[in-house]
């Protein structure tokens, strides 16, 4: 296959492919992480995650508006701005739906799913009634657009760069905010034993309701973030929830490190086989892979150790 | 006589006057039928279709929720536009286009239990609807077990001919074939990278591609197909620029479209530097909204129908069609084809004489309208359309240079020989 290329041909190709395989691999920690908070730390399984991102798409979509109308001038800075208000407006819907129907079903994991399912359904068709069924064209900055030369024959994308870091920062954050805040400590408290942490004065309601909140506020950053990779429509989230379910079911659903090393391994897996064969052979053979290391290790990689 | 006159005669004494109206609007129907010549119903109707004096039922059958909406609402608001400006006009045979509007909900068994709500409850003289070939396929042996006849609007792959369906889009060696010959020409291409969603039309599309590519004496570098839905380009776009083809040949769709063409760009590849060019078959003026023209700019599509047609008659059609639903409003090549279907029925129907779906089957071939916005179109005894290929040059704002198009008509051809 490579016969007929010069070495520095091949060498640029797979510098790019592996930036390639490093870009899947942020874009599955974006998706994923807001789920594996919420199914990690508390057993609920959030079938609405991808319509939570949506939201973030549609508020990114909004803001982007509003400033090539009203703030023309400020339009390169706008995409900042959009993230913040896409992680405000997904947690406080995260909030509401915790408040109005996921606190009513905890323990009940078979019924949350049901629930989160409707719930998901529902939000698709507020989004195709408000926004309309067409999907909507998010204008982004140029700053964000093409690619930056590294050498001749290497280019990088500029937003696959981005996602990189944004998926960084929130990792970093997350991983602050969970090993070594105060919150972060009740959060764990309460998925190792909830009765006792509500004993010595936790207010376990109270810690489930932000967990939820920050878990759809993520994804809402990362459907924000991903305006500038895919598609923004009402049922844009449903093209993100396997891949997402598969990252943090494999990584072992309540540890925050195995769903990053299993984000690590898929999308490398999966890049790299796309580069040699079909895309839809690649999903296949990722996806039997998959399901070979579960049928090994049920657990997923990572396991918290918990005295239950 | 109608049914309208017969349930008038069942009037009980609290709607007396609600009935007495209902009199005088069939006796005033009844001369009025008798002033302008009306046929009877029962003569242009001999099979018991939803046919009185003074209306006609027709259905309209596509998502209107679920993820195919967001391509099937043009086609809606085509054939509502059509028979709203045939109902201005006096209707067909002069009675009134009533629609009923069913929702398939992009679920092909509920495509298939509309089709028979329509054809069976509502009696529905001609369905227009469908978007996709799988609700086609799904509503198939219902039309033609309860003989209905269906218009439908994509363009597909081909491989098909029901003689209760007429197709209105382009069948696939129409829109290919004259693709291929203009880039090989013009642009003097000679390797091609073909890429798909992994389903049929894709699939049977790029095996005609490549069946003519290689009938030219071209070299097709790659052929790959991603599962719809597919979000992740950055691998293959990797691999094209390892090959450098001349032609990308895209036929990409729904929200992997955005997806592709955003990273295309991304990567560094210039689409109007035109190394590789773009050539697609799937991306209409409906779909650019969702990727945006700046994503967009400098590839070239290939159907019948651009909104930037310069001809007078799709100059008045764009004009009517925004009219009516906005003026950011964009319409795609199978809008356009959608647009023809109540138009080419309520041609049949008066060539026929007739409702009837076996009348109105026989008249077909060779119906032609000189008002189409694609310009002049014609039924072909296959009951696909002749129609002109195009060649679109895609601006920043969305819309298609027109760059290109076919001397004479193409002949449908739905089963090609050597394509297969």
């Amino acid at each position: 296959m490579f016969a007929e290329y010069s070495s520095s041909e091949l060498l640029s190709i797979f510098a790019m492919q592996g930036v390639a395989g490093l870009i899947l691999f942020s874009v599955f920690v974006l998706m994923a992480l807001g789920l594996a908070i919420i199914f990690g730390q508390m057993g609920v399984i959030n079938m609405a995650h991808g319509e939570f991102m949506i939201l973030g798409a549609y508020v990114t979509y909004l803001t982007s508006h509003v400033f090539s109308t009203y703030l023309p001038d400020f339009f390169s800075i706008y995409f900042i701005l959009a993230m913040i208000l896409a992680f405000i407006a997904a947690a406080a819907l995260g909030a509401l739906v915790e408040w109005a129907m996921i606190r009513h079903l905890y323990h009940r994991p078979l019924d949350t799913l049901l629930a989160t399912w409707g719930l998901s359904l529902i939000l698709q068709q507020t989004y195709r009634t408000v926004f309309g069924p067409r999907e909507v064209g998010v204008t982004l900055p140029d700053w964000l657009m093409g690619s930056y030369q590294l050498t001749e024959s290497i280019e990088l994308p500029i937003n696959g760069l981005f996602v990189m870091c944004l998926a960084l920062g929130i990792s970093l954050a997350v991983a602050l905010l969970m090993y070594r805040s105060r919150w972060g400590t009740q959060v764990r408290a309460v998925v190792q034993n909830r009765p006792m942490a509500g004993a010595v004065g936790i207010n376990t309601g109270k810690v489930d309701r932000v967990t939820f909140a920050l878990g759809c506020g993520i994804a809402g950053v990362a459907g924000s973030a991903f305006t500038m990779i895919g598609s923004t429509g009402p049922t844009s989230g449903q093209l993100y929830i396997v891949d997402t379910f598969l990252v943090v079911v494999f990584g072992g659903a309540s540890s925050l490190l195995g769903t990053i090393a299993s984000a690590f391994s898929i999308s490398q897996a999966q890049s790299t086989m796309e580069f040699f064969m079909s895309g839809s052979m690649s999903k296949v053979l990722t996806l039997l892979f998959v399901v070979l290391i579960l049928m090994l290790r049920p657990q997923g990689l990572f396991t918290l150790k918990v005295r239950r | 006589m109608n049914k309208t006159l017969l349930s008038s005669f069942h009037v009980s004494p609290r709607t007396q006057g609600a009935g007495m109206k209902t009199w005088k609007k069939c006796l005033l129907t009844l001369a009025a039928s008798l002033v302008f010549g009306n046929a009877q119903a029962a003569d242009v109707n001999t099979t018991g279709l939803a046919v009185t004096d003074t209306t006609v039922k027709v259905g309209i059958l596509h998502s209107v929720t679920g993820t195919m909406s967001i391509s099937e609402t043009g086609s809606v608001q085509a054939e509502k536009l059509a028979i709203d400006q045939i109902n201005a006009m006096g209707g067909v045979l002069g009675r009134k286009i009533e629609y009923i509007q069913e929702d398939g909900a992009s679920d092909w068994p509920t495509f298939a239990e509309k089709s028979k709500k329509l054809l069976v409850n509502d009696k529905v003289a001609a369905v227009f609807g469908c978007w996709t070939s799988a609700s086609r396929k799904a509503v198939l042996p219902i039309f033609e077990q309860y003989n209905g006849m269906l218009y439908y609007p994509t363009f597909y792959e081909g491989l098909e001919q029901s003689p209760n369906v007429i197709y209105t889009g382009q069948e696939a060696t129409q829109q290919i074939i004259a693709g291929i010959d203009w880039v090989t020409k013009t642009k003097g291409a000679k390797s091609f990278y073909l890429l798909g969603s992994d389903y049929i039309w894709p699939r049977t599309s790029n095996k005609i591609a490549r069946k003519h590519i290689e009938k030219l004496g071209l070299s097709v570098v790659g052929e790959e197909y991603y599962p719809l839905g597919h979000t992740q380009f950055n691998s293959v776009i990797n691999k094209i620029k390892l090959k450098k083809p001349d032609v990308i040949y895209a036929i990409v769709v729904g929200g992997s479209n955005v997806a592709f063409y955003k990273q295309l760009k991304a990567a560094g590849i210039d689409m109007t530097k035109e190394k590789p060019l773009v050539l697609t078959i799937s991306v209409t003026e409906d779909e650019i909204l969702g990727i945006g023209g700046e994503n967009m700019v400098g590839a070239y599509a290939a159907m019948k129908y651009f909104q930037s047609l310069p001809n007078e008659n799709n100059k008045k059609f764009v004009a009517d069609f925004k009219a009516k639903y906005g003026k950011d409003i964009v319409i795609g090549d199978v809008t356009q084809a959608a647009y023809l279907g109540p138009w080419l029925w309520k041609a049949a129907v008066e060539k026929a004489g007739s409702f009837d779906i076996d009348k109105v089957r026989a008249a077909s071939p060779g119906i032609e309208l000189t008002t189409a916005p694609e310009g002049y179109v014609k039924v072909h005894p296959n009951h696909h359309l002749w129609s002109k290929t195009r060649i679109g040059h895609a601006r920043t704002d969305g819309q298609y240079d027109v760059v290109f198009e076919t001397k004479d008509l193409i002949e449908p051809d739905p089963f090609p020989k050597g394509y297969q």
